[in-house]
């Protein structure tokens, strides 16, 4: 406030020692300028029409703004259009950079525009110039307490600063639908609602000035982002992941005094207008997988709509923020990928937008940090803009190089610069692979070693004691193991006979069944000899002695049951060859069957028995 | 061994023998893939234990499912600020750090005070998985691992269960306690406490005791060791372990089990266990200068001279002489032994036992003397519901476990005995301590349960077989022909033991169905934000609490102090990032008291206690809008007893009337105008809090409040959440003496 009434005194007082030197022969024969200042943001819009009326043309235009002003200014852009009204068309995007010309003083900022084609003598043109300023509206008073309205103070010169003559000029300050504390009052002054108009001025000389001051009601969220850190992270498996960590601070009037919940609750007459309790973010459409929180955990006070154009996402701070209340917060959603990369002569690009999704914010220093997926190459980046640019290595889940990420950092944006950008790179769809590969050896690895490690010896001394028994005993449990394999062939075997026997009652056919039973007894006689080593193991190991009994009348009744089944097999065999009837031999048999199955129980008991072990 | 093994075969038997049966029949070529029986019981047995060690984890999530991914209650917070700056800072700025932000103007040396096995365990495990490259967060990493050694806990126990039992104990013990409320209270994602590790470190020790005394080998009793020095590092419940071990290893001398094998076992365990344990800063020199661990030294010499009578009766042969030795020997020990005791107390070198222990032996203790330790809720002595809410059918459990125990005395058997015995009396004393009984309790109702369902299965499996194998099975084994005779004269048997079986079976899946439902219901919240149930069913959500802490971080400077209650300090500091007067770490009595001066004085005299200790904020916990119970005015007769502890200008019975605590007209002239009362009620009495009641109406209390009409003169409303619940005032700078 007091810093730049003092400029103004000083642009004062260059201006009148500036001798009028013809800048050049352009003169502006017609200025509107248009102050719209509803946000926080003062966006001015300005339609010069431009006429060169000297002898040389010209290809240079020079715009001026008082320094205060200047230093604000957040977003410029000129724009070279035809026609009026409707029919208006914009031809071109004119570059502009800010200039330094002698004779001019330091009150003044000066940016040079260069036009689409150099003026000659005679000729107009149309400009159209957007400048959006932040800071520039002051709250007046600077603190006030709960209860108080939000008064915000604008100055500008109600004629055009400019280096070149003015014909004619215009001025309309558009302010929200509020009280309007004071206006600086001129001639051909008018309040139209709630718009002031200053002019039409005539026939100006360059580098008039008239300073104004608008003092007004602002129920505007003065929300602006100290810091924002936009990470966006693209991963090719089909997902652009966005993070964003605000710092966001009210800078509007400072609250003095009390914060009272009953009066910020009261009804009808809730106190508290100057403060904000929303901020309302318009991501792209198909977002998703949305997510609200802070340093200590989740903030559940937000809601969402979506439609097919735009995904509106209603955040509440965790308390409502009054003048000079700071808080923190983060937001993360995800986005289809195949909405924003595209691919153009072999590279991939990226194309996404800028700033913040939030309405109305200002951000005074923004960080864009796009993440490339590991193993991307020839990076570069477009803007429509400039900024700082540079590069980062960041380590995610299951990096072994680290993802290249590409920096960009620019200083005070406005809404106005959500333009897309362009990030071009080069990637092979191979390297998608090789995090899956990672964790699949990984695994294997693991299970290697497993497997490894239950097979091998890992034992210190091979002399111990302890160690030998269990070598010993590992040996007796694989004889065991033998043992009951042999046994069950016997078993095996034996149903083979009996099935035999089954068949014979079948066919008659007797040759056959001895056949088969030929073939079991040389069978039955190589497993008995097999199994002798394996006894004669048993007996001799001590650490088995409290088994090898069992084992011997395993064996033992094995071999009942086999004389047994041999004696049924001839019983039966002869039976038929006698040709006696069928009851008759069951009869003969019957006491030998019940033998038979009996063995066979005890047998299964004692295997279970060992199998236990 | 063929017994003890018989229980999990009996449950593997009947499911597995009919698959190979089918395919046997089906197709031969299988016959050859079939399992041993050995090989299936193990098969069965790691996929059930697999199975248990996911349910453990996964049971333990319903608060991250409901709420998020964050650290609950108080102490939590403390622990997740300390793995934060252990991770960010190193190990040795950790254990160096003065911690300025708590206890102001005193700071706190956090390196030194407390028990850092928790946050070095979750640091460990962070650093771990970024090495491994997985970038988790820390929080998350804190969040879960509780869960996580829950899980671990179920393996300890089955383990445990083995040695003491069998399989089928072991494996019933991990299920039992994989999903028992009273473990889980403590151990739900988010409960990033000490005890969380704690009782996995507890019962690891004593299982690697109990196999060291088992087995005499060295190796295992140094596990047990270093299992001990885990639980030194983690928690000061290890002076549980520290006397119940000496006091096992006594029983066992005193009923003549005395064996080289406990002497390995407790020696080593003991020395190693103590050296380690000097280590941790926090305790220090505390195994040879507390009262608390003189019982373990005691038994330890105790043993020597043990094993030097064992050696000298070997020596002599002559009994009447080794007597009268024996006599001497064991009077001029136990002499010795009393007056170096004695002599250390005396000259202060040995410290007393401290007033939270003996709050644990008397249970009347700290209510009469220390009125820090009877504010907590959980020091409370627990009341039977609780004990019902926790243990369910483990109550009735425990006895026939018990009995089984000692139907099969064993070295073993005889220190879970004493382990359950001992820590149900203590889990009776004060309720948090439930958490250090419910490992013995699930393993005792374990073995209950395995001997049980064993016994009736083998009933059922014999009974199969007689029909079979008749009346031929006679001369076989003497011990199916008994069981023959004996199923002869039970006719009923196999239906009794089929319809006991039932029983049981409905009985654990009713304990099944209410842990499932204690956890989800009662111990999932995380206490920091509150749930309630709108008009229409919806779910409210009251996040005052991080509302008021992040209006501390956002907007007051970084150097305001803050003075609440103690029970808000970790949160503050961890939540706020701000400088607290006292915090849950009660370690200075008077600072505490002082704060409860504060809040109990009128207006100007708090002024003048707060100027002194440079608060710039003070923050009141006020539920009369919301009607939530536990906030500052139901806390504050704690705050006037802790006050008049140490001042005695602060009279209980100031603020009683007739002996009734009030805060309506009724009320003390004293309450209605002490500080407490004016910060919680300021401008409450224009606020319509019910329809139809007048304004004032306290919802928490159910009364209109007696004073209306607050005016204050040194401190302003800085900042009162949604729903009232926390209220910060600003303390004025002093009035120009102009």
């Amino acid at each position: 406030m007091k810093q730049s009434s003092v400029d103004l005194l000083l642009l004062l007082l260059a201006l009148a020692v500036l001798a009028t030197p013809a800048f050049s022969d352009l003169v502006l024969s017609k200025v509107e300028r248009r102050i719209d200042v509803t946000s926080q943001i003062a966006r001015v819009t300005k339609t010069l029409q431009v006429i060169n009326s000297g002898s040389e043309s010209v290809s240079e235009f020079t715009l001026t703004f008082p320094k205060f002003l200047g230093n604000n200014l957040a977003y410029l852009s000129v724009v070279h259009s035809e026609g009026k009204g409707k029919s208006k068309r914009n031809l071109a995007n004119l570059s502009v950079r800010a200039a330094n010309p002698k004779g001019i003083p330091d009150s003044i900022s000066v940016y040079s525009v260069s036009l689409p084609k150099p003026l000659s003598k005679g000729e107009t043109l149309t400009l159209e110039v957007v400048a959006a300023f932040t800071n520039v509206l002051q709250p007046f008073p600077e603190k006030i307490s709960q209860g108080d309205s939000h008064l915000v103070m604008l100055q500008e010169s109600s004629q055009y600063l400019s280096p070149y003559a003015v014909e004619s000029q215009s001025l309309t300050i558009k302010l929200p639908n509020a009280r309007i504390e004071s206006y600086t009052k001129l001639e051909n002054t008018k309040l139209q609602g709630y718009e002031i108009k200053y002019g039409p001025y005539k026939n100006l000389l360059p580098f008039s000035y008239s300073p104004i001051v608008v003092h007004f009601e602002s129920k505007a969220a003065f929300a602006v982002a100290e810091k924002l850190v936009r990470e966006i992270e693209v991963s090719h498996w089909g997902n652009v992941q966005v993070t964003e960590h605000y710092n966001v601070v009210h800078r509007g009037a400072q609250l003095k005094g009390e914060f009272s919940r009953l009066d910020f609750q009261a009804r009808p007459n809730p106190l508290g207008v100057s403060a904000f309790r929303h901020l309302l973010a318009r991501l792209p459409p198909r977002a998703h997988s949305i997510y609200y929180r802070d340093d200590i955990g989740n903030i559940s006070t937000s809601q969402m709509q979506s439609d097919s154009k735009k995904t509106d996402l209603l955040i509440e701070p965790r308390f409502p923020l009054f003048g000079g209340w700071k808080t923190f917060f983060t937001i993360g959603y995800g986005l289809p990928l195949s909405d924003f990369l595209f691919v153009s002569e072999g590279k991939r690009f990226l194309n996404i937008s800028f700033g913040s999704p939030m309405i109305d914010l200002v951000t005074e220093k923004l960080i864009v940090q796009v993440v490339l997926p590991e193993g991307s190459k020839d990076i570069s980046v477009t803007t429509p803009f400039a900024v700082k640019q540079s590069q980062e290595i960041k380590y995610s889940h299951l990096d072994i190089a680290g993802r290249p990420v590409v920096v960009l950092e620019k200083n005070n944006v406005v809404p106005d610069h959500n333009q897309y950008i362009q990030v071009y790179y080069k990637f092979s769809n191979i390297n998608l692979l090789s995090e899956p590969l990672m964790l699949i050896s990984g695994f294997f690895v693991l299970f290697i070693t497993c497997i490894i490690y239950t097979r091998a010896d890992f034992s210190i001394s091979k002399s111990s004691a302890t160690y030998l028994a269990k070598l010993q005993w590992d040996e007796v449990l694989a004889t065991l193991q033998e043992v009951q394999s042999i046994i069950q062939k016997c078993l095996a075997t034996h149903d083979k006979l009996e099935a035999s026997l089954r068949d014979l009652s079948r066919t008659g056919d007797i040759q056959t069944c001895k056949a088969a039973r030929k073939s079991t007894d040389s069978l039955l006689k190589d497993l008995s000899k097999e199994l002798k080593p394996l006894l004669g193991f048993l007996q001799s190991s001590p650490s088995a002695s409290h088994i090898s009994p069992k084992v011997e009348e395993l064996v033992a009744k094995e071999k009942e049951l086999q004389e047994k089944l041999m004696a049924k097999h001839t019983t039966v065999v002869e039976g038929y060859e006698k040709k006696s009837s069928g009851r008759d031999i069951e009869n003969r048999i019957a006491s030998q069957q019940q033998k038979i199955i009996a063995l066979r129980q005890e047998i299964e008991d004692l295997l279970e028995f060992i199998d236990e072990i | 061994m063929g017994g003890k093994q018989d229980s999990t075969k009996s449950e593997s038997m009947a499911t597995t023998k009919t698959a190979p049966d089918l395919l046997n029949s089906s197709i031969f070529s299988f016959k050859s893939l079939k399992l041993k029986t050995k090989q299936q019981e193990l098969l069965i047995r790691v996929s059930i234990l697999g199975l248990v060690y996911v349910l453990a984890f996964i049971a333990r999530l319903f608060s991250v499912l409901r709420y998020e991914s964050m650290i609950h209650e108080f102490d939590p917070y403390f622990n997740y600020r300390t793995t934060l700056f252990l991770t960010e800072k190193g190990f040795y700025e950790f254990w160096n750090w003065f911690d300025s932000e708590s206890w102001y103007p005193l700071g706190r040396i956090i390196g030194g005070t407390l028990y850092p096995g928790l946050m070095v365990t979750a640091a460990l495990i962070y650093w771990t998985l970024r090495f491994l490259r997985f970038f988790v967060h820390i929080r998350e990493v804190c969040v879960l691992t509780a869960p996580f050694f829950a899980s671990n806990t179920t393996l300890v126990a089955y383990f445990f269960g083995k040695e003491i039992w069998d399989t089928g104990a072991g494996l019933v013990a991990a299920v039992l306690i994989a999903i028992c409320p009273g473990y889980i209270s403590r151990s739900v994602a988010g409960s990033y406490d000490n005890e969380a590790v704690a009782i996995f470190a507890l019962l690891l020790t004593f299982y690697l005791f109990v196999k060291a005394v088992n087995t005499g080998s060295l190796a295992w009793a140094l596990g047990s060791a270093f299992g001990y020095f885990y639980m030194v590092s983690a928690w000061g419940g290890y002076v549980f372990i520290i006397n119940l071990v000496p006091l096992y290893v006594l029983v066992l001398l005193i009923t003549g089990r005395y064996s080289m094998r406990l002497y390995i076992a407790y020696n080593c365990m003991y020395i190693l266990g103590m050296l380690l344990a000097m280590q941790i800063r926090f305790v220090g020199f505390q195994h040879v200068q507390s009262g608390e661990h003189m019982g373990a030294m005691g038994v330890f010499l105790l043993m020597q001279v043990f094993y030097f009578l064992d050696w000298v009766k070997y020596q002599l042969n002559d009994i009447k002489l080794f007597q009268t030795f024996l006599r001497i020997t064991v009077t001029s020990a136990i002499l010795v032994g009393g007056v170096a005791l004695g002599v250390g107390t005396a000259s202060g070198y040995i410290s007393p036992w401290t007033g939270r222990f003996y709050s644990l032996l008397d249970p009347t203790y700290a209510k009469d003397h220390i009125p820090i330790i009877a504010s907590v809720s959980e020091h409370q002595p627990t009341a039977w519901s609780s004990f019902m809410f926790d243990y369910h059918i483990l109550l009735f459990l425990f006895p026939a476990g018990l009995y089984f125990c000692f139907k099969r005395l064993t070295d073993a058997t005889i220190f879970i005995v004493m382990y359950g015995l001992t820590s149900l009396y203590f889990a009776g004393v004060m309720v948090r301590l439930i958490l250090v009984a419910t490992p013995a309790v699930c393993l005792i109702s374990a073995i209950a349960v395995s001997a049980t369902v064993k016994n009736l299965t083998s009933l059922l499996r014999t009974k199969q077989k007689v029909p079979q194998s008749g009346s031929t099975k006679g001369a076989g084994s003497s011990k199916a022909s008994s069981k023959v005779t004996l199923d002869q004269s039970q006719p009923f048997q196999k239906n009794g033991a089929i319809a006991l079986l039932l029983g049981v079976f409905y009985l654990l899946s009713r304990y099944a169905i209410h842990c499932t439902w204690v956890t989800s219901e009662a111990y999932s919240s995380p206490s920091i934000v509150l749930a309630a149930r709108g008009a229409h069913g919806n779910r409210i959500i009251f996040d005052d609490y991080r509302e008021a802490y992040y209006w501390l971080r956002q907007n007051t400077p970084t150097d305001a102090k803050i003075m609440s209650w103690w029970d808000y300090g970790y949160q503050i500091t961890a939540m706020g990032n701000r400088t607290v007067i006292v915090d849950n770490n009660t370690w200075n009595n008077t600072h505490i008291a002082t704060v409860g001066r504060a809040m109990s004085s009128y207006e100007d005299e708090a002024y003048d206690i707060m100027r002194s200790l440079d608060v710039n904020y003070v923050l009141v916990v006020f539920g009369g809008v919301t009607g939530y119970s536990s906030d500052d005015i139901n806390k504050f007769l704690w705050m006037v007893r802790i006050g008049g502890g140490v001042f005695p200008v602060i009279k209980e019975p100031d603020y009683l009337v007739n002996g009734e605590f009030r805060v309506d007209k009724g009320a003390s002239p004293k309450m209605l105008n002490c500080l407490m009362y004016k910060l919680c009620y300021y401008r409450f009495g224009e606020l319509t809090t019910e329809y139809g009641k007048p304004t004032g109406y306290d919802r928490a209390r159910g009364v209109e409040i007696g004073n209306k009409d607050i005016k204050l003169e040194h401190l302003e409303e800085a900042y009162t959440t949604s729903n009232w619940i926390v209220r910060i005032y600003r303390v004025k700078p002093p009035t120009n003496r102009l």
